[in-house]
């Protein structure tokens, strides 16, 4: 539950639109709690997308990567059925990982 | 929305996707191998431009990430508020009218760190990108691209009503 992803792929036109959002806190390291307290960086690094185990996007991001990130991008080729996967890692060494079927 | 859930496997295939997981942590350990981790799918920490992403200024930030400096292009979009009444979550869309695109960078120049967000693009993958950021406050936001190994921005100035970094 804590590591959610949702990916929406939709091919149309001989490309592929894919959406993702990620869960996940993208702490920056600069907000304090309600103690005070500087709640400790705890960001996505990278990101990597492929569509039938073939990188379509990496991305890396920072802690400047809104909390519960969004993401979407299109790639050419892709038909109805194929294999989309999601991964992350995080600064913290945390990942997650999912698929998704394109549209 | 197709949707997992990590807590639940629900379907052999799910079975299958957290195994090839487990190989991809495993060969993060290994030193960087790129095919072996690529194969199972699974994002590496190893590769991770962790410098570029400690800058504080705009020179910096680019010299880690390119190791040189841009020109101005009108090629180069990006789409932006003009005005965020909420900082913490600013939507940037950028795009690109330029051959050969391998990497495109947004950089939030008054933020604490100045990069903000890095994608590397394969052949064949549009250089659309929509995400979201945070703004610690009004800023310049600079978007560069690298095509056929030159580099090339644009920037846009966004107000900030309500930081998101603080």
């Amino acid at each position: 539950m804590a590591h959610q992803i949702l990916v929406h792929a939709m091919a149309a036109g001989g490309s592929t639109t894919v959406e993702a959002l990620v869960k996940h806190p993208m702490d920056s390291g600069f907000v304090k709690d309600k103690a005070g307290k500087l709640i400790p960086p705890h960001y996505i690094e990278v990101i990597e997308f492929t569509h039938n185990g073939k990188v379509v996007l990496t991305g890396f991001w920072g802690p400047a990567v809104s909390k519960n990130p969004f993401i979407k991008f299109a790639f050419k080729g892709g038909k109805s059925g194929d294999s989309i996967g999601v991964s992350w890692v995080d600064n913290k060494g945390e990942t997650a990982s999912t698929t998704a079927k394109i549209m | 929305m197709k949707h997992a859930d990590q807590s639940k496997p629900r379907s052999p295939r799910r079975r299958e996707v957290l195994a090839g997981a487990a190989a991809g942590t495993a060969a993060m350990l290994i030193p960087p191998v790129a095919s072996a981790a690529s194969d199972a799918g699974a994002a590496q920490a190893s590769i991770y431009p962790a410098r570029a992403f400690a800058q504080t200024s705009e020179a910096a930030a680019l010299q880690a990430m390119f190791g040189k400096t841009p020109a101005h292009s009108s090629e180069v979009r990006m789409s932006a508020p003009d005005i965020a009444e909420n900082g913490a979550v600013v939507p940037v869309a950028v795009d690109a009218n330029l051959p050969d695109v391998t990497t495109i960078a947004i950089m939030a120049i008054d933020n604490p760190f100045t990069m903000a967000a890095a994608y590397k693009i394969p052949a064949g993958t549009s250089t659309a990108i929509s995400s979201r950021i945070k703004l610690a406050k009004t800023t310049k936001v600079v978007t560069v691209v690298e095509s056929a190994g030159k580099l090339y921005s644009t920037s846009k100035q966004v107000k900030v009503t309500l930081g998101g970094c603080g």
